[in-house]
């Protein structure tokens, strides 16, 4: 990113990402939006709040509920040089085109060695904690994130869902962009003028020298939130956002656990096979010497997400119980507070 | 199977007025190639030559020949996995699509898709889809573009989609030609009706087996033709095209043949009775074309014989060159991942590490 930074303002991740689609739709006539309720209904989470009054119906494109349809044809409109940017309305219904995203999008320019390339962006929240119930509440992002050919970014602050939903849109190839229901009304600092995140890389968003915590996306807010308030009692928390689950950046993850000798992950998918094993076996390949504990795990409980508050609250991973488990790893007891 | 054995018209046997006779060689010298191809595809097949699946436009050479006759160079062809016969037509050489089977880096897709995943950007041939009803989505979003990108005329382009008969029953049919419809793109589709899915007839699989009667959901004309009788395709097509360049009208066209062995060349096809053989055997468009033409005076059997042999030859010519191609360079493995450079790709072949334990 520029760091040659004048000002800032401070905006809504919602925002970010609004200015963001109409900045890129003013930039490259090429680029268009579509999506079930994104034009006249202004998004189902207010996204794209003003711009079909200010581009058009043409630029701005109401799709009928047919998600393999209109994720397939933004991906066709994409083989012929236009670069589509598709709203899907909760990644729980990217699962109705995974076809056209998994065994199209995917593959097409290595199976057609690269005669064609698909600049195509889906834009989809996941999240729980909304009271929406297992089938509304998932966090499927592994599963794009396993596909060669796709790339995956998954932003955790204003600044960087413009700057990587900048950088999306400009990329020739398919990338799926991961926001959160959770994360749109929250507030950040933007530096003002365009700015343009480099794909594949995570960040150390706060240095510590005790312990690692490996997040993305909101799971990154939670993890600042405890490691500053750890930091009150004088354990010094460092914090990796991994920005892009594909590609993953190994390195930094790497460079952070051999300076602070412990790790946690913090996601919110569920535990097995998660984004967090991928993490836990690239710390045991790359920093394995430099460990004093194993690397531990903070993740949903594996059940289908029930709608009860107190169901939804003991199952999905917590501020408390991040807290806890970097106590746990230096070997320190848990106050009560915690519980 | 009783309900295979439809009864149709027999294609006219009588050559329309005003057709020229160099015309009407040119198709068959086409159909004279796909059948020659597809032929030594399936002996290439058996010989270990060729890999994975393989699908065989044996018997619906008219159609092919038809559709590619009505199709112009500016516009954009996607199809299913039953595609050499249409490669061939586009206009990829015989060598190229060739060395696509046998994995060569020669082949039009660098040897990296097979035969059923035939891509060439420059004739707009834009794949060969593997994934039944996978092409009917991007052919809708090719034809949205083009609505965007040009304006409605007769020097516009349209989209020509393929699909069989089975994959009308899949979501992402109803779904494209839904969205067809809506927006009023530049786009038909074209069933090639064969009669079976696999081993599965339509009557079996479809609860409306009049499958161009499918198109009145989405108000767009459902048309049916004879898909033994070349310049009925031809013509059918050529109109559905005009409707579709000019009035920004999406039409189905359902082709009816036959497919004259199995769902790939693994498929000895017992399920088919014997009436239902038959009756493709009998409605084989190659050689009743071939006779056709010899009947009215446009070839005489010598020239008919050279033609048969002309493409057996170029056939020949196809597996010299695929044979002789290398194979893709595996340095070159991951070259085509992604078109955007992107920090930390992943590189490594199997078993390599991808960290550096120090």
């Amino acid at each position: 990113m520029n760091t040659q930074v004048a000002t800032t303002r401070t905006i809504t991740y919602r925002q970010a990402l609004n200015e963001t689609l109409r900045a890129e739709l003013e930039r490259d006539e090429k680029v268009f939006l579509v999506g079930e309720e994104i034009g006249v209904f202004e998004g189902s989470y207010k996204i794209t709040a003003g711009l079909l009054e200010d581009f058009g119906p043409d630029r701005v494109l109401d799709a009928p509920i047919a998600e393999e349809g209109f994720v397939g044809a933004a991906l066709g409109a994409a083989m012929l040089g236009m670069r589509p940017v598709v709203e899907i309305m909760t990644i729980n219904f990217s699962l109705i085109a995974i076809d056209q995203i998994v065994n199209h999008a995917a593959k097409m320019r290595s199976m057609f060695a690269g005669q064609v390339s698909i600049p195509l962006v889906i834009r989809m929240p996941g999240g729980g904690g909304q009271q929406l119930a297992a089938t509304h509440s998932q966090n499927l992002e592994v599963w794009y994130a396993h596909i060669p050919g796709l790339k995956v970014v998954a932003p955790s602050t204003p600044a960087d869902a413009k700057a990587l939903l900048t950088a999306a849109i400009r990329d020739d190839d398919p990338v799926i962009f991961l926001e959160n229901l959770s994360l749109y009304s929250a507030k950040g600092e933007v530096p003002d003028g365009e700015q343009i995140a480099e794909i594949g890389k995570a960040a150390v968003v706060k240095t510590g020298t005790d312990l690692t915590i490996v997040s993305y996306s909101r799971g990154t807010t939670t993890a600042l939130e405890v490691a500053r308030q750890l930091e009150a009692e004088g354990l010094s928390i460092e914090v990796v956002d991994l920005r892009s689950l594909r590609p993953l950046d190994r390195d930094t993850i790497c460079a952070s656990v051999k300076k602070t000798g412990h790790a946690v992950v913090f996601e919110d998918d569920w535990l097995s096979y998660g984004i967090g094993a991928e993490i836990s076996a690239t710390i045991g390949e790359g920093a394995f010497d430099f460990l004093d504990a194993p690397v531990r795990r903070v993740a949903a409980a594996e059940v289908p997400l029930p709608y009860a508050k107190s169901l939804e609250k003991a199952a999905l991973p917590s501020a408390a119980d991040l807290a806890r488990v970097v106590r746990e790893v230096l070997n320190l007891s848990s106050t009560p507070n915690d519980k | 199977m009783a309900a295979k054995a439809r009864t149709r018209p027999k294609a006219d046997v009588e050559i329309p007025g005003g057709e020229p006779a160099d015309t009407l060689r040119d198709y068959y010298e086409r159909m004279s190639l796909v059948r020659a191809f597809e032929l030594r595809s399936s002996e290439m097949y058996a010989r270990a030559k060729i890999g994975g699946y393989c699908h065989l436009n044996l018997g619906e050479e008219a159609t092919v020949v038809g559709l590619m006759a009505a199709i112009e160079a500016r516009d954009y062809l996607f199809t299913g996995y039953r595609d050499h016969g249409y490669a061939l037509l586009r206009g990829l050489s015989p060598e190229r699509v060739m060395a696509e089977l046998f994995g060569k880096v020669t082949g039009v897709s660098g040897g990296r898709g097979g035969s059923m995943h035939l891509f060439d950007k420059e004739t707009r041939l834009f794949g060969g889809y593997g994934i039944v009803g996978g092409q009917i989505p991007p052919a809708t979003g090719a034809a949205l573009a083009l609505k965007n990108q040009e304006t409605a005329g007769p020097h516009a382009a349209a989209v020509m989609c393929l699909l069989g008969d089975g994959t009308t029953n899949i979501g992402a049919f109803h779904e494209s030609l839904n969205l067809a419809g809506l927006w009023k793109l530049p786009i038909v589709y074209v069933i090639v009706n064969n009669g079976l899915g696999m081993g599965t007839t339509v009557e079996k699989a479809s609860a409306e087996p009049d499958l161009y009667k499918r198109a009145a959901s989405y108000r767009m004309p459902g048309i049916r033709v004879d898909g033994d009788d070349v310049l009925a395709v031809r013509d059918a097509a050529r109109d559905a095209l005009k409707q579709a360049r000019e009035s920004r009208q999406p039409v189905l066209l359902e082709v009816m043949c036959y497919r004259l062995r199995g769902h790939s060349v693994v498929d000895p096809a017992r399920y088919r009775s014997r009436d239902d053989t038959t009756i493709a055997q009998e409605s084989d468009p190659v050689p009743s074309f071939r006779a056709e033409l010899i009947a009215s005076g446009v070839l005489s059997e010598a020239d008919a014989a050279a033609i048969d042999d002309a493409a057996d030859a170029r056939v020949s010519e196809a597996v010299a060159f695929a044979d002789e191609s290398p194979e893709p360079d595996v340095d070159d493995l991951f070259k085509y991942v992604y078109a955007s450079t992107v920090a930390n790709a992943p590189s490594a072949l199997p078993g390599e590490p991808v960290m550096d334990a120090l």
